[in-house]
């Protein structure tokens, strides 16, 4: 089933971290075998922050393969010896999780070649890569991930997040949203549905370079959209082609470095409840998740089928 | 499965969208007759004071609980029930079977009110996906919008929204009357086999599609018909009982009905005939 859940504060900050905890916790009963936040929160805007993992969460419930700690150190000195020959320079690193990294980097060249670089070593994923998103996520519920990760302090504008319920896919990290438009900087997609021309799309873009990393339906939104702006689309114009180029039934948000959208397919057969207003548009699955943030009686609605609509910062 | 034939004699009735088919055969339609009435029990019904009025803020229960609390109120004798804070809560007001006056004071999630047989509710807010599936009678007015599959198979009664609702509004629906006051998005009507459903504004793609029986009355613009969905003659009947139903509604008392489309089912797509499935085996 999966739930999906994104704000965006205009011309202000907010502690996104802890209100995309309550909206997705709110949406726990559609899907906990992963929660996703991709949060834009304040940086210098000089540097990257790349958050990567070298492994993953081998949990109860995981459908990974347990591996030793020492591999992870092994991926991990290979990760730092390429980014030393790629010329990114790392200002600060920390190992939030045996298996979960996050690098603050220095870096001015082409990214897909970075990207291919790094993800070149076996078992490693570059989640996010951006001067203003992180993408986090891992196995369990809002509040699981939320506390493990220390994201309810996280200050910013906007921010995307899923509850999930594996479905399509393995219950592991590397299906779980949200997932990164590779390999544009800052661009997260968030998805609630099931695409049926999955398969012939990725044969499409797997031959026009693009990558994927898992074997989600839900990726094949972030990489459609990333192909789309790489030959020059806008964002909008990306996801008003996305509603015939990609077949199933679907209602997803991606966000940018100062941007927020969504998209629902020409059936309308996932559900999105919208509240906006001058300084806060809030969206969600449902609407208890924007009564999370917002208990006082407001005014909300269901955009109808095939609509696009993208807010600002 | 029951043979259906095409009625020979038009009613009124059925000039203004009710069902034309006669049943026959082993399925037969069966009418409750009020003199019996005496030898049946409607289990989880209550006989209520609807001057006997209470409130309950539900703000810190969960709908297993809120619901329980109406139920207990109206063991209790109470006709008037208004609850406060919902806050888009689930499954509120689900199942109630006797007469009630119930009033929500803020929005409902999903499944409000639904499975009832006889209240009137409220609800000053919105409610989500599937507000009152399987209504089988009462009425229900909702002052703002409303999420898709609004009225999903209702059977009877009454359900009427101020605002804009979703997709599928009135999907299966089998009788009773659904009002919108603003737009309706796609498949409205789907499969819907009788009943009568009123768009004041505009309605989205695939009107009526796959519908049975049943008539749509839209106001403003059409996406695009469905499957099977055709315009029919607006008659005078119609703008008749529009009028009067409209007044009621508290709802665009005051909107020219002569310039409404009236859609029904072509029934191109009726396959209920008794030589199902032997001679479309034969055809294919």
């Amino acid at each position: 089933m999966c739930g999906i859940a994104g704000l965006i504060h205009r011309g202000n900050t907010s502690n996104v971290g802890f209100e995309l905890q309550g909206m997705l916790q709110a949406l726990k009963h559609r899907g906990e075998d992963s929660t996703g936040y991709a949060l834009y929160g304040k940086t210098d805007g000089e540097n990257f922050i790349m958050r990567f993992k070298v492994g993953e969460n081998v949990a109860e419930g995981s459908s990974s393969v347990k591996e030793d700690v020492s591999v992870y150190d092994e991926r991990k000195k290979i990760v730092d010896s390429y980014l030393s020959e790629l010329g990114a320079k790392v200002i600060k690193e920390d190992r939030i999780l045996p298996y979960s990294l996050r690098y603050e980097i220095q870096y001015d060249k082409d990214l897909m070649e970075f990207s291919q670089k790094i993800e070149s070593v076996e078992g490693v994923e570059i989640l996010s890569m951006g001067k203003s998103l992180e993408v986090i996520k891992d196995l369990g519920n809002a509040e699981v991930v939320c506390n493990r990760y220390n994201l309810d302090k996280v200050v910013g504008t906007h921010a995307i997040g899923h509850a999930r319920m594996a479905t399509e896919s393995g219950v592991d990290i590397k299906s779980a949203h949200p997932f990164w438009g590779y390999p544009f900087s800052d661009v997260s997609v968030v998805h609630n549905g099931q695409l049926t021309n999955y398969w012939n799309n990725r044969r499409v873009l797997e031959n026009k370079g693009m990558r994927f990393m898992s074997e989600c339906d839900s990726e094949l939104i972030a990489v459609y959209l990333a192909e789309k702006m790489r030959n020059g689309a806008t964002l909008e114009e990306g996801m008003k082609e996305s509603l015939v180029g990609l077949d199933g039934v679907f209602t997803y948000f991606v966000a940018t470095k100062d941007s927020l959208g969504m998209a629902k397919d020409t059936m309308a057969a996932k559900p999105l409840v919208l509240y906006e207003s001058d300084d806060l548009v809030a969206m969600g699955s449902e609407e208890i998740a924007i009564r999370s943030i917002l208990p006082q009686e407001i005014e909300t609605y269901d955009p109808f089928d095939g609509e696009v609509k993208v807010w600002q910062i | 499965m029951a043979n259906l034939k095409t009625s020979e004699k038009k009613s009124k009735a059925q000039s203004m969208g009710l069902h034309t088919e006669v049943l026959t055969g082993k399925t037969q339609q069966k009418f409750f007759n009020p003199d019996e009435a005496e030898n049946f029990y409607y289990f989880g019904t209550y006989d209520v004071d609807f001057n006997k009025r209470t409130e309950i803020d539900v703000k810190n229960m969960d709908c297993r609980e809120a619901n329980k609390k109406i139920d207990e109120l109206m063991k209790d004798g109470y006709g008037t029930i208004v609850i406060k804070n919902p806050q888009g809560k689930h499954s509120l007001g689900v199942g109630i079977l006797n007469k009630l006056n119930l009033i929500f004071e803020g929005s409902l999630g999903y499944f409000g009110c639904g499975s009832m047989d006889g209240p009137i509710v409220r609800i000053n807010g919105r409610v989500g996906w599937s507000c009152a599936e399987n209504m089988m009678a009462g009425k229900v007015v909702i002052e703002k919008n409303a999420g898709s599959c609004f009225g999903a198979a209702i059977r009877g009664g009454d359900l009427i929204c101020k605002g804009s609702v979703g997709a599928r509004t009135g999907i299966d629906q089998k009788g009773g009357t659904i009002i919108i006051g603003g737009d309706a998005g796609a498949f409205t009507g789907f499969m819907m086999q009788r009943g009568r459903i009123i768009i004041l504004g505009d309605v989205g793609i695939n009107l009526g599609d796959s519908m049975y029986d049943g008539t749509i009355f839209v106001g403003g613009k059409i996406g695009s018909f469905g499957s099977d969905a055709v315009e029919a003659e607006l008659t005078d009947s119609d703008q008749d009982w529009l009028k009067r139903k409209l007044k009621v509604a508290e709802i665009g008392e005051n909107f020219d009905v002569s310039k409404m489309t009236k859609v029904v089912a072509g029934k191109k797509l009726w396959n209920y005939d008794a030589l199902e499935p032997t001679e479309k085996k034969g055809a294919i």
